[in-house]
């Protein structure tokens, strides 16, 4: 967001400034007649500045934390910033755009081991956000009309989202474990549906034990969306199609999934930038050494930066990923508020 | 929906069940394993349902095999304070969001709110460069201490608790201000004696938001941490050793982790989910 951060620093400068006018009108110090002295002339001004004043901390610290690093960000992307460099990184060379080239180059090392997890990013994208997506909206609509049992059941389908995510990943690393796991357990000794122990967290395999577990965490987070919207549809649309026959499963597809596009198209955009931009799931699942098949995004740019310490590599990477998400999500919105509107 | 038809009714029960089993096994296998005796999980046993013994033994052998009393500590000072002026900043921001018509403020809620979707890999580096060049210039240190890591949360959860809490203060009604500012009440009067109180709700939502996201932070703890300042999100990896890994000692530590959350975040439930959907719903 190159215009937004350019008219950031203005906001921040204007309430700078006008700093020693809020002291004098709060504080009880100074004597009676200063103060209204004060406050007739500043009175217009005040107005207009409480706003920024009240600004201030929260843009102070994203200035810090999110808008200057990202423009830094950005800047190394461009120059060759290696481990001797760390601590004076001013001072390192310019790369111009090799660290691009590098990383596009398909036919090298660096560019086709990107363009691979690129590939897996993407597949396990989809399959994470439509499974939550699934699971989360068959949940909140079986759970839909109160009955028997249906305030305990939610509050328990909601654990896996409360739970830190480094505890609940942990639990399926043991459970995925090829001679003391759970799963290996079940499908071997239990139910005899495989005759010798898979390893879940080697090869191909790891793809699929990451998905699991992601989705695991994620579909509460829908089902609590998905919720939510349910309960802002109106009585009297369903009592409307029930009249004209509808039942239960007919109502679903013809009232309920319809009325849900506003939530839907928030929840699918969230659900999307997190599961892209995931990190701690192979992160916790693998103990940081994560195998090719789950090799996602975020972990091939982390174990590019802070293993083979070369940083301009890792900038270029993710200012690639950032542009890609930001293409994807321009695309989505025009089309997913189109959409929404031609419905209501 | 008057009628729910049988066919429906077995249909419910059946996805519920499936989707019950899937989401408690990992609940039921964290619990019980906690409570076996090191032999049943060590490498060469195969899994368990039940313990051949019971043994709360996991639960004392755990602070003593990786110092899980420094993490809990780092983590619990670093999200409470993370947490509260996350919350103090928010509410302020909020307030103005909600409440002033000022240049600015779309550009404001779009930059802070199109953060959220950054890959987080993007501001690790620059932020660890920004912290050494600060420590550089001012002898602050601010990598690997606990400071570094309560602002670099404490701003992480500000676009969305902003977000949260500016939706929750538009419901309250106007009125209610004017009618105090009649009073002769100042700006921060208002939200101090007016606004906040009715907002209780959404603070409260945003409180708990904020301290469970800095609690399971891992990214930015993994690379802004060391030895003494490590959070639970990396200390908890200490248990795997070369010989094995105490996995009774792991599940046990990560019920203990998981307990005060997941229980605040059952007590406040309410608060909570209608925080978190507001801004979809509307």
């Amino acid at each position: 967001m190159p215009v937004d951060t350019t008219t950031e620093p203005d906001e921040v400068a204007g309430a700078d400034t006008t700093r020693p006018r809020r002291r004098s009108s709060w504080s009880r110090g100074p004597s009676r007649k200063w103060r209204s002295r004060w406050r007739w002339q500043s009175r217009l001004n005040w107005a207009k500045i409480t706003p920024y004043l009240l600004l201030l901390p929260a843009v102070l610290l994203e200035l810090l934390v999110h808008i200057v690093p990202m423009v830094i960000g950005i800047w190394i992307s461009f120059i060759k910033l290696t481990q001797e460099y760390i601590q004076h990184w001013g001072q390192a060379p310019t790369a111009g755009l090799s660290n691009y080239r590098i990383a596009v180059d398909f036919s090298g090392p660096v560019g086709r081991s990107l363009l691979e997890s690129f590939k897996i990013t993407c597949l396990y994208t989809v399959v994470v956000v439509a499974f939550s997506w699934v699971i989360g909206v068959v949940a909140a609509w079986v759970l839909q009309r109160p009955f028997f049992g249906r305030g305990p059941i939610r509050t328990l389908f909601l654990v896996p989202y409360a739970l830190p995510i480094f505890a609940g990943v942990i639990i399926w690393n043991f459970m995925l474990q090829r001679d003391s796991g759970a799963i290996n357990e079940l499908l071997v000794n239990n139910l005899h549906l495989v005759h010798h122990r898979p390893f879940w967290l080697l090869g191909n395999n790891a793809f699929f034990s990451t998905a699991v577990v992601a989705i695991w965490r994620q579909w509460p987070f829908a089902f609590l969306m998905v919720m939510a919207g349910m309960q802002s549809i109106p009585n009297d649309v369903y009592e409307a199609s029930s009249l004209d026959g509808a039942g239960s499963w007919a109502q679903f597809f013809h009232v309920t999934l319809p009325m849900l596009r506003p939530v839907n198209r928030v929840l699918l955009l969230m659900l999307f930038l997190w599961t892209f931009n995931d990190f701690n799931t192979p992160f916790v699942l693998f103990n940081n050494s994560v195998p090719p098949s789950a090799d996602l995004m975020s972990i091939h740019i982390y174990s590019n930066s802070f293993q083979v310490w070369n940083f301009g590599y890792g900038a270029a990477m993710s200012v690639l990923m950032l542009l890609f998400l930001l293409l994807v999500t321009a695309i989505y919105l025009p089309l997913a508020n189109r959409r929404s509107r031609s419905v209501t | 929906m008057s009628r729910e038809s049988t066919s429906f009714r077995v249909f419910r029960w059946v996805v519920i069940v499936l989707i019950g089993l899937f989401t408690l096994l990992p609940l039921y296998i964290m619990l019980i394993s906690s409570f076996k005796p090191l032999s049943d999980v060590s490498s060469g046993a195969s899994f368990r349902w039940w313990p051949s013994h019971l043994t709360i033994r996991p639960y004392f052998d755990m602070w003593n095999t990786i110092p899980l009393a420094t993490y809990f500590v780092n983590s619990i000072i670093v999200c409470t304070v993370a947490t509260v002026f996350s919350v103090i900043v928010a509410i302020f921001a909020a307030y103005a969001v909600s409440r002033y018509n000022f240049r600015g403020r779309r550009v404001f809620t779009t930059t802070v709110l199109s953060t959220q979707m950054f890959p987080g890999i993007l501001f690790l580096l620059p932020l660890f460069l920004i912290f050494v060049s600060i420590h550089n210039t001012t002898g602050l240190q601010l990598y690997q201490t606990r400071t570094g890591l309560i602002i670099t949360y404490l701003t992480f959860v500000l676009p969305f608790s902003i977000w949260m809490l500016a939706g929750y203060l538009e419901g309250i009604p106007r009125e209610l201000d004017e009618a105090a500012r009649v009073d002769g009440a100042t700006a921060l009067g208002v939200l101090f004696r007016v606004v906040l109180p009715a907002a209780r709700p959404g603070v409260i939502a945003v409180a708990v938001y904020a301290f469970m996201t800095s609690w399971g932070e891992i990214l930015f703890a993994s690379v802004m941490t060391n030895g003494s300042s490590e959070t639970l999100a990396i200390g908890l990896q200490g248990y795997s050793t070369q010989l094995g890994v105490y996995w009774n000692q792991v599940m046990a530590a990560a019920l203990l982790v998981s307990l005060p959350i997941v229980a605040a975040f059952m007590l406040l439930q309410r608060y909570v989910i209608a925080g978190l959907t507001s801004g979809a719903v509307k």
